[in-house]
């Protein structure tokens, strides 16, 4: 089988003692991150990115990935002792593992969400080797208008996906989609939005928009909310769920992992809409849903399986497409970028040992969790006494050091505290930034690929409904949109996030 | 049934997308527009930016008779802390160096959060400091200076 030796392969580079060591370093920061609320994986990767340049291009990106599904494993360990989410994902999770932690639980509650996430873990690699390669070489077919429609259908679903209206989330994509307008256009060398500064020339980078709207505007509502931090300093002794507990949970572990693998490859999901996804399919199917919320450990295990096997299969869109899925991705875009390499499909043929290598660490990592982390959880749940007034001027700190470095310019540092101002703005008015963001990233490529294929069709736009693999992922986009806007659909997506 | 126009969510998420709609079709009318089979620079902003203003003016509008969520506004005090700390760093950080910029960030920023602490706010200071020093400058070798520049000339 080629999938067990380009996995083998892949285990050779990613156990190499460097990438080794800088898979621990992703997983345990993000182990922490996840742990401390009010500081995600976004802001903690793009303060990283300066840091990357140093290394070797796989070690830095084996770093990156396990921030992201290190953060996963963190969060669910605040929300089960302290009723606190420690990240967006987790937020499910404190329903059930915190009335757990009360009954005394918080162990096994610890250890079905390890365990699941770890199952999730080891199912979604496999599954990034299974159809990574197969998804390339469709991705090599692909002309201008796939890719425009492809970018369209993603565009949509993270609409449909958002909270709240739907027209405020089709103006927020819009919004973004211009935002990455700013800068030299491509094909014809004019300067466009730049308001005659020559630093905007190059456009607004991905890390200033994303610290600025996740990073600075999180700081400014924490330090709004004046809610103060009640811990909850259970004893966690004996983390082994029984026999029941496994019993219980074997198949939200399984529904999970299907959940997230599925909603992770969408634009816009990931791991935070997973786990809601999951937590309310779980309810409906159990057979006394009242036990929900009150201690359930389906809960707990099918939720937190789901956002890590949606963090790893987000990133299947990039290896494979080059299109990022959300914004950790993007990220993850601009730490290849860095190095010289151009995320697609291209990159499983020219840089093998890179793409391999960094599915074999996410097992790696996993691994390294479960069997070094866990037992150090008392020791990253000491870091919530830490006060938040102490945390933010470092967080602050370290997100404007980050985002000066990349291209060590002060001029970033001021325009990202703008985009911490619109993101406040959006968050008074209930505007949800990930479209925004998605925007953003996609904005560039689609209008170079629109007037690619316009060119190509000599203007006649009929080109995007005659190939059929365009064709159908429109249609798909259509059917989306309009299973959305009528209204009973409509309203059971309200319930979902309500959960 | 009154409804305060003045507070509702909506209608102002609906005039800022008009706002920024609006601004993107202004500015693209320089650009030119080109054909649809061969776009210039300004086809796809034109066409983005106006139909930005469109749905903004439907959230807007629609915002008058369905009755929206009022915005709450408590206190602008740690928006305006966080965002000038942020500001005041970028400033300062290439004529007075790391050291200086990081100060500043920690005090400004720490006001934000509540009644100025000294001792804590120093000792803060302090570690972060030696942290970014010790880290950034010395250990990554990013491009920072650590002190003002009092023997080069300050004017570049």
């Amino acid at each position: 089988m080629d999938i067990f030796r380009n996995l083998i392969f892949g285990c050779g580079v990613a156990l190499t003692p460097l990438n080794l060591v800088y898979c621990f370093l992703g997983v345990s920061l993000g182990t922490l991150i996840g742990v401390l609320p009010g500081i995600g994986p976004v802001a903690t990767i793009a303060m990283l990115l300066p840091i990357t340049f140093k290394l070797p291009p796989i070690a830095a990106l084996i770093m990156l990935a396990g921030i992201y599904y290190g953060a996963q494993y963190g969060g669910s360990t605040t929300s089960i002792l302290v009723n606190l989410p420690g990240e967006a994902s987790s937020v499910v999770t404190c329903l059930d593992g915190y009335a757990m932690a009360r009954q005394g639980r918080a162990g096994p509650a610890l250890g079905i969400a390890a365990i699941g996430s770890f199952f999730a873990g080891s199912v979604t690699t496999l599954l990034l080797a299974l159809f990574a390669p197969p998804l390339a070489q469709v991705a090599f077919q692909f002309g201008a208008s796939e890719y425009f429609s492809l970018m369209s259908l993603g565009l949509v679903a993270a609409v449909v996906l958002a909270h709240g209206s739907l027209l405020k989330a089709i103006s927020m994509v819009l919004l973004g989609l211009l935002l990455g307008l700013v800068g030299m256009d491509v094909n014809s060398g004019t300067s466009r939005f730049t308001f005659g500064a020559s630093e905007l020339s190059d456009g607004i980078g991905f890390v200033v928009v994303a610290m600025g709207m996740f990073g600075f505007a999180e700081v400014i509502r924490n330090l709004e909310s004046t809610g103060t931090r009640e811990i909850f300093t259970s004893r966690v002794h004996g983390w082994m769920p029984t026999r029941a507990d496994l019993k219980a949970s074997w198949k939200p572990i399984l529904r999970g992992t299907g959940i997230g693998s599925l909603l992770g490859i969408l634009p816009g999901g990931g791991a935070i809409l997973s786990s809601f996804a999951s937590y309310t399919v779980e309810k409906r199917l159990a057979k006394d849903p009242t036990r929900f919320g009150q201690g359930a450990i389906e809960g707990v295990a099918g939720p937190e399986s789901a956002n890590n096997a949606g963090a790893q299969t987000s990133f299947i869109p990039l290896l494979t497409l080059g299109i990022p899925p959300n914004a950790v991705m993007a990220l993850m875009v601009g730490a290849m970028t860095i190095h010289g390499i151009t995320p697609g499909p291209q990159v499983m043929n020219q840089r093998p040992e890179l793409f391999w290598g960094m599915i074999a660490s996410m097992w790696v990592g996993n691994l390294l969790l479960v069997v070094l982390n866990l037992p150090l959880i008392g020791i990253w749940v000491r870091l919530l006494t830490v006060p938040y007034r102490l945390l933010y001027p470092a967080i602050l700190l370290f997100c404007c050091i980050g985002v000066y470095s990349i291209n060590n310019a002060s001029f970033d540092v001021v325009l990202t505290a703008c985009f911490g101002i619109l993101g406040y703005l959006c968050h008074k008015l209930d505007c949800e930034p990930a479209p925004l963001i998605l925007g953003f990233i996609l904005g560039p490529m689609m209008e170079e690929n629109l007037r690619r294929a316009m060119v190509f069709s000599r203007g006649d736009a009929s080109v995007f409904f005659l190939r059929p693999i365009s064709l159908g992922m429109l249609v798909a986009a259509v059917s989306l949109l309009f299973l959305t806007i009528i209204p009973a659909i409509g309203r059971k997506r309200e319930e979902a996030f309500k959960e | 049934m009154e409804i305060d126009v003045h507070k509702s969510k909506d209608f102002f998420a609906g005039l800022l997308f008009v706002f920024f709609g609006l601004l993107s079709v202004w500015i693209s009318r320089d650009y030119p527009m080109g054909s649809a089979g061969k776009m210039g620079p300004g086809y796809f902003p034109t066409i983005l930016g106006g139909t930005l203003a469109l749905f903004g003016f439907i959230i807007s509008i629609r915002s008058l008779w369905v009755r929206g969520e009022p915005i709450r506004l408590q206190t602008f005090r740690p928006l305006v802390l966080v965002v000038s700390s942020v500001i005041a760093f970028a400033m300062l950080v290439n004529p007075l160096g790391l050291v200086l910029a990081t100060f500043v960030l920690v005090f400004l920023s720490t006001l934000g959060g509540g009644p100025i602490r000294l001792g804590e706010g120093t000792l803060l200071f302090l570690i972060l400091a030696l942290i970014s020093a010790l880290l950034f400058v010395y250990g990554l070798g990013l491009s920072f200076t650590l002190w003002p520049s009092l023997w080069i000339s300050s004017e570049t």
